[in-house]
């Protein structure tokens, strides 16, 4: 496999290696995991730090809308909020992308043109990723075609907690060479991956680090905890096993992957938790939207709310923010 | 047989229908009227103060569309859990207001009493506030009253019974939910009467009830932009016009009384459940 980074060369070859490899890692130590992110989660952050700490947040935000009832109003209207957070303060500094569908992929990348923000589209049968591979690359392909310039992709997780660790790489493989388009070819830049573990469903924290390594060894850019359709969605401790992969894979392999928790992160005491996470486990290379992520729809007022209460010296109120 | 131990009641506040420590862990000693030590109350923070709005926010959308007939009943219910906590809040008065038992008796008579009168309003005031309005036009236009929103209530330091159930129960008849910091000098029956409330089938968050100091909480709640009114009844003149102040800048309702000292037996009148609802005008067309 191409994709695969020099010192894993030959874990891909088969199902077996694959499964030797995956199974070789060490496992996750649950209430070690768990004693140490809920430490972690006390430390104090306050004053100067807590408010670089909330603008840091707000450019990490993924802001990001995944309903049926989406239309293009609401996807201009939450593209604006993304470049303008908080209308009445320039200081806010804009998110780091939007997340959408693919058919309104299209949409907000006429709203968001020349503003900075990103444009991230869910794809391959999003979030059950219960589809043919042929109908994944074509989602894919579609949102590439419009624009997307980052793609968040789900694992099959039927196929993972099934054993077959080779189809799950060889989807993700597939889905990142159709992330390059047509422009690869060319020399250009493809639309950056994220892997999405569906980390409610995968069971046990050592499926989370086994994920996470296959993922990143399959070409990932970024790994993602959620879709946010399911419960738990992002956890504290799933997001540190997750950093502590990164962490080792970047010493293993040289290359520096995404970290991206979504779903369940709605107030600025949670998202200031996972900096410190962050901090503590990756280290502060991470500490940029570059590789991390939040992907969230509420946290964004939340954040505000905490500005303009740090600004203000009064409690904030959500009827002074748009509704999204 | 050995003696029993004494089983001491710990006096906690009462946010969203729960009742946390204060968050920042402080308390302070309480005294009977004779200066004799009676318990350790919370001494409850801005931060307690925070989280008791998001919990009256988060309570708000359910109460306010609650049915009138429905927030009677509930309302009717606080009352009989109260009239069952009888001698209990005899003994908290007289504790606190130094009077005679007898005295006491008739207070929590009258707390009881009240509750009562208050949730036979429930389903009357939006006949008495609400009105069909003639117009020059083929309109029917109707008014009617809602409730403001969340109301922070600076309690009477006096009648630590019945003044709180006087300020509370206006209040949530109409729809409001309520953040209310009781009485500093005597909270404690500010905090039975938060396990009345909870007991009574009234949803956590409708009334929340904090305990420490009026001068360090209410202005943090004057100034919260997610705060609708606040009623000063209980605040000092300098405090009174501080919240005021801070109050202006979302445009919260402020109902201040009059007079300093007020007669909690008298007939209290509806002012007081006017004093937090809006009146909204609807204009339908005739023959449509």
């Amino acid at each position: 496999m191409s994709t695969t980074t020099a010192p894993f060369a030959e874990v891909a070859s088969s199902n077996a290696t694959l499964r030797a490899f995956l199974h070789g890692l060490p496992g996750v130590d649950r209430v070690g995991a768990d004693a140490r992110a809920a430490m972690l989660g006390t430390r104090s952050i306050k004053t100067t730090a807590k408010a670089q700490a909330i603008d840091l947040a707000i450019s990490m935000v993924d802001l990001t809308t995944l309903e049926g009832a989406d239309t293009p109003g609401k996807v201009r209207a939450m593209c604006a909020k993304a470049v303008h957070p908080d209308p009445t303060d320039p200081s806010v500094p804009r998110v780091a992308a939007v997340c959408v569908y693919p058919d309104l992929v299209a949409t907000a990348v006429r709203a968001l043109d020349g503003s900075g923000v990103k444009v991230a589209s869910v794809a391959t049968a999003f979030p059950s990723g219960r589809s043919s591979l042929d109908v994944k690359v074509t989602d894919t392909a579609l949102a590439v075609a419009a624009g997307a310039a980052e793609i968040d992709m789900v694992i099959d997780r039927g196929a993972f907690l099934s054993g077959d660790y080779l189809k799950v790489f060889e989807e993700i493989t597939v889905v990142k060479a159709a992330c390059g388009g047509a422009g690869v070819a060319r020399g250009e830049q493809g639309a950056h991956l994220k892997v999405i573990l569906e980390t409610g469903e995968l069971a046990t924290y050592d499926n989370v680090r086994r994920a996470s390594w296959l993922a990143m060894l399959a070409g990932a850019d970024f790994i993602k905890t959620s879709t946010g359709k399911v419960q738990p969605a992002a956890t504290l401790p799933v997001t540190l096993i997750m950093l502590e992969a990164v962490r080792d894979f970047r010493l293993r392999t040289g290359r520096v992957i995404g970290v991206k928790p979504a779903g369940g992160i709605r107030t600025t005491k949670d998202a200031i938790k996972y900096l410190v996470l962050v901090n503590e486990t990756a280290g502060a290379d991470w500490l940029t939207p570059d590789l991390f992520r939040l992907g969230a729809s509420t946290l964004l007022n939340d954040l505000l709310m905490q500005r303009q209460k740090m600004a203000t010296g009064r409690y904030a109120g959500p009827d002074y923010f748009t509704l999204d | 047989m050995s003696e029993r131990l004494a089983v001491r009641k710990t006096y906690k506040l009462f946010i969203g229908g729960a009742f946390p420590r204060s968050e920042s862990g402080r308390s302070y000693a309480v005294t009977s009227s004779k200066g004799d030590f009676l318990a350790n109350a919370s001494k409850a923070s801005r931060k307690d103060a925070r989280d008791a709005v998001a919990a009256a926010r988060k309570a708000f959308p359910g109460w306010s569309s609650a049915t009138a007939y429905n927030r009677g009943q509930i309302l009717y219910r606080v009352a009989e859990m109260l009239e069952g906590r009888r001698a209990q809040f005899v003994a908290e008065v007289v504790d606190a207001d130094g009077v005679t038992a007898k005295k006491a008796g008739e207070l929590v008579d009258a707390a009881v009493d009240r509750l009562v009168w208050y949730a036979g309003w429930s389903d009357k005031i939006g006949a008495i506030r609400g009105s069909a309005n003639p117009v020059a036009g083929p309109y029917f236009n109707l008014s009617t009253v809602e409730p403001t929103g969340v109301v922070a209530v600076v309690a009477p330091p006096m009648g630590p019974l019945l003044g709180l159930v006087s300020v509370i129960a206006p209040l949530i008849v109409t729809g409001n939910t309520c953040v209310v910091v009781a009485s500093e000098r005597a909270p404690l029956p500010s905090i039975t009467l938060a396990e009345v409330l909870a007991t009574s089938d009234l949803p956590g968050g409708v009334a929340n009830i904090l305990t420490g100091s009026a001068g360090e909480i209410a202005p943090w709640l004057a100034g919260h932009m997610d705060v609708n009114g606040i009623d000063l009844t209980g605040a000092d003149a300098d405090l009174a016009v501080r919240c005021e102040e801070l109050a202006a800048e979302n445009l919260k309702r402020v109902l201040r009384p009059a007079q300093d000292r007020i007669d909690w037996l008298a007939d209290p009148g509806t002012d007081r459940m006017t004093a937090f609802l809006e009146t909204k005008t609807v204009w339908h067309p005739i023959g449509v």
